[in-house]
């Protein structure tokens, strides 16, 4: 197994889906030219030409909309947005076009489209870019949201976007672009709609996903110092949820925190919660805890920033609150 | 701008109570003066009232906890209004479970089951082993998945003190009273013999801020152990007739009026928990093994051979062992165990013609009884005076474990035994 960043195994992921399959290109803004602005399609231009690589002018309605008009007529684009904040200028074509033209066309018509790009918060990007909008997409049916956290998973769930045949949001994280970690060498794919226990505990579970990943861990981490033994839940996919994973391990834990990047006002923690309530009421020994963001736009400045926002501490603290700790 | 509402010294002496009741729910209105709650304090069970008016937004402690006086219990604020701070106010599970909360969820000791005041009738009526009698007035808090549990192995959540925020009664609650075993029934009425099912020797009992108050103030009053003295006088009748026809049936079967009051008292002991007990400074140890430490006249002075287990033993066993151990205790040829380790004590003078006698407690035994002498006297039995052969009983009790009505209601259940001696084989 080779050690990877994030950002070379999504790179790798698109090199070996435009290897396997001529119907699979890559448009966005700086991604042939410019090797892409987080140099995630770094060296794809050179190896696979204009044709398939192909750099747009600042239009994301204008080229997400050619994107779901090429997957409409059979070929399989990735659009990258250079950052998920930017593709709310594309939301009519994601939502109106890419989401329903299976359902509106009596399925006659599919949307084989990967839109991916980092999403949520870096450091003090400011209000406008730095907001997590999975919850966003996760509402709309025909959608799928795919959010890896780490390289392994970030290879193997962008091969399977690509190969789905449904549009597939796939949002990455500016912070996690950096980030090493083993990845299987060869063809490897993950199934959407499939969780990982990233750590197995026996006293709360943790669910998280994407950049709450690694605090979770962190948080799972300390907590063992004090005795408290968690489960962490890497969702990996938003929709379709994994509800079995998420139950097998309230079953076995009794307490649930769960942790998100975004706001937490009807956001990816109120739906798991839902489904907690409803599915696994009789294992619950405690309410459900949730972590998120603080209900305002991200603040500019770096002590206010790092107070908004979901960290390991916040996960400890809920984790204590959810085991009556403290 | 929420209020706290702490736990108020209502009494001069006061350090802890015990909030016995909640006479509001999160969410009433509360006017000042309005009645939030009972408090135990270590004399009386007082109200503590509202001092701010408003709504009671959060109960920080749970009904049965025992807090500190100044400890903080609710909050007053205005409705919707969040607690400062946040979470349970008081952090966490409440402090201190109070003897009586703590019962229903020890492991399954007979001692766990008897109130702390026993007033049983004697000998065979034993009351089943079950959770305290008073009902929590409304819905009982617990968790779905504690209820799930409860439902699976039949524990009645009414009784389970819950540990969670608000008493909550959460899982690990269960735990202990679940290693019973799901579905297993109660166990069933018992004959006064039987020990306690896993063979606890003993439950400790925590102190309530009521027994710490008389502990403190009788110790100022009398010295190291408060002791008081209960008197009652035995018709032995019965005991005589029964005694002399086994003794003239058949030698062997020769036994003394003093092992048939250690197998009485034994037995008796087994029904009065907070009698056979040690007072440990923090706690009261109730045994429910019944060591009996016979007092023996020996040369220079007095030692105690312990018969052990005498609730388990028969009158010949007793007889022979008492016999054994004094003969060996006036050689001196006792070793430490077997003069040690007593649950209660017995001295008998009546073999040295003393009508009536006080006994010194031999700590940390709660009581000692002071046999005096069988003889006849005029007695008025339906109605006539007649002539019967009487025995007076003197039990010297610490009133730090025993108070008055404990022990009466020990020396009238060992007064039967002793007037009816086929209760003890009953």
């Amino acid at each position: 197994m080779a050690v990877l960043t994030y950002r070379d195994a999504l790179n790798a992921a698109l090199r070996e889906e435009m290897q396997r399959d001529d119907n699979v290109f890559l448009m966005g803004e700086e991604v042939a030219e410019y090797d892409g602005a987080y140099k995630v399609s770094r060296g794809l231009l050179k190896e696979f030409g204009a044709r398939r690589v192909v750099d747009t002018p600042i239009a994301e309605l204008g080229f997400t909309g050619i994107g779901v008009g090429a997957a409409m007529v059979g070929l399989r684009p990735v659009i990258e947005m250079m950052t998920m904040n930017f593709a709310l200028l594309a939301i009519d074509q994601i939502v109106n076009t890419a989401a329903k033209v299976r359902y509106m066309s009596g399925g006659q018509i599919g949307c084989p489209l990967v839109i991916r790009g980092p999403g949520g918060a870096a450091l003090q990007l400011g209000a406008q870019h730095s907001q997590a909008f999975e919850s966003w997409y996760a509402n709309i049916p025909g959608l799928k949201v795919v959010m890896p956290a780490t390289p392994a998973d970030a290879k193997g769930l962008l091969k399977s976007a690509i190969r789905d045949d449904n549009p597939v949001i796939f949002i990455e994280g500016e912070m996690l672009y950096n980030q090493k970690g083993e990845v299987p060498d060869g063809e490897h794919l993950i199934p959407l709609g499939r969780a990982d226990i990233k750590r197995p505990g026996n006293d709360v579970t943790i669910i998280c996903h994407s950049k709450t990943v690694a605090p979770a861990m962190n948080a799972a981490k300390s907590l063992a110092d004090e005795g408290v033994d968690a489960e962490v839940v890497d969702l990996r996919t938003i929709r379709p949820l994994d509800q079995d994973a998420i139950l097998a391990s309230v079953a076995k834990t009794h307490r649930v925190v769960v942790a998100e990047e975004g706001w937490g006002f009807a956001g990816v923690g109120a739906q798991v919660v839902d489904l907690i309530q409803r599915e696994a009421f009789d294992d619950l020994d405690s309410p459900v805890i949730r972590v998120h963001q603080a209900d305002v736009p991200m603040p500019y400045n770096k002590h206010l920033e790092k107070a908004a926002k979901a960290d390991a501490a916040k996960i400890v603290a809920a984790v204590h609150q959810a085991c009556y700790r403290g | 701008m929420a209020t706290k509402v702490v736990m108020e010294a209502l009494s001069p002496t006061m350090e802890e109570g015990r909030l016995v009741e909640w006479k509001k729910n999160e969410g009433d209105a509360v006017a000042v003066g309005d009645v939030l709650a009972e408090v135990e304090t270590d004399k009386a069970v007082m109200e503590l009232v509202a001092r701010a008016a408003g709504t009671l937004i959060k109960q920080s402690v749970a009904a049965g906890s025992t807090v500190p006086v100044a400890a903080t219990v609710a909050w007053i604020g205005s409705a919707g209004e969040a607690v400062p701070g946040g979470g349970t106010a008081a952090g966490g599970p409440a402090a201190g479970v109070d003897a009586a909360a703590a019962q229903p969820a020890a492991p399954p000791a007979p001692a766990a089951a008897t109130p702390p005041t026993p007033q049983q009738p004697a000998p065979a009526a034993v009351e089943l082993p079950a959770v305290p009698p008073s009902a929590p007035a409304g819905r009982i808090k617990a968790s779905p998945l504690a209820r799930r549990i409860a439902a699976e192995t039949g524990i009645d959540l009414g009784g389970v003190s819950g540990s969670g925020p608000e008493g909550r009664i959460i899982k690990r609650d269960l735990d202990q009273l679940a290693t019973v075993g799901p579905g297993e029934p109660r166990p069933p009425e018992r004959a006064p013999r039987q020990r306690a099912e896993g063979g606890a020797a003993y439950a400790d009992v925590t102190l309530t801020p009521m027994r710490k108050t008389i502990a403190k103030r009788l110790v100022q009053s009398i010295g190291p152990i408060p002791t008081f003295y209960l008197t009652a006088e035995a018709d032995m009748e019965r005991a005589s007739d029964a005694r002399e026809a086994l003794v003239a049936r058949d030698e062997s079967g020769k036994f003394s009026f003093n092992d048939f009051i250690i197998l009485a008292a034994a037995t008796a002991l087994h029904q009065h928990p907070w009698v056979n007990a040690w007072w440990m400074e923090d706690k009261v140890r109730q045994w429910h093994e019944v060591h009996i430490g016979v007092a023996v006249a020996v040369d220079e002075g007095l030692i105690t051979p312990v018969i052990r287990n005498a609730d388990q033993k028969s009158l010949r066993e007793i007889a022979a062992e008492v016999r054994e151990l004094a003969g060996r205790a006036r050689e001196r040829k006792l070793k430490p165990e077997e003069y040690t380790g007593a649950t209660f004590s017995i001295s008998n003078l009546g073999m040295f013609g003393i009508d009536e006698f006080t006994a010194v407690i031999n700590p940390p035994e709660a009581a000692i009884l002071a046999i005096g002498r069988i003889e006849p006297k005029p007695v008025v039995v339906d109605g006539e005076v007649r002539v019967r052969r009487r025995m007076r009983i003197t039990m010297s009790c610490d009133h730090r474990v025993v108070d008055g009505a404990t022990g009466a209601a020990f020396l009238k259940t060992l007064v039967e035994m002793l007037e009816y001696p086929l209760a003890l084989v009953w």
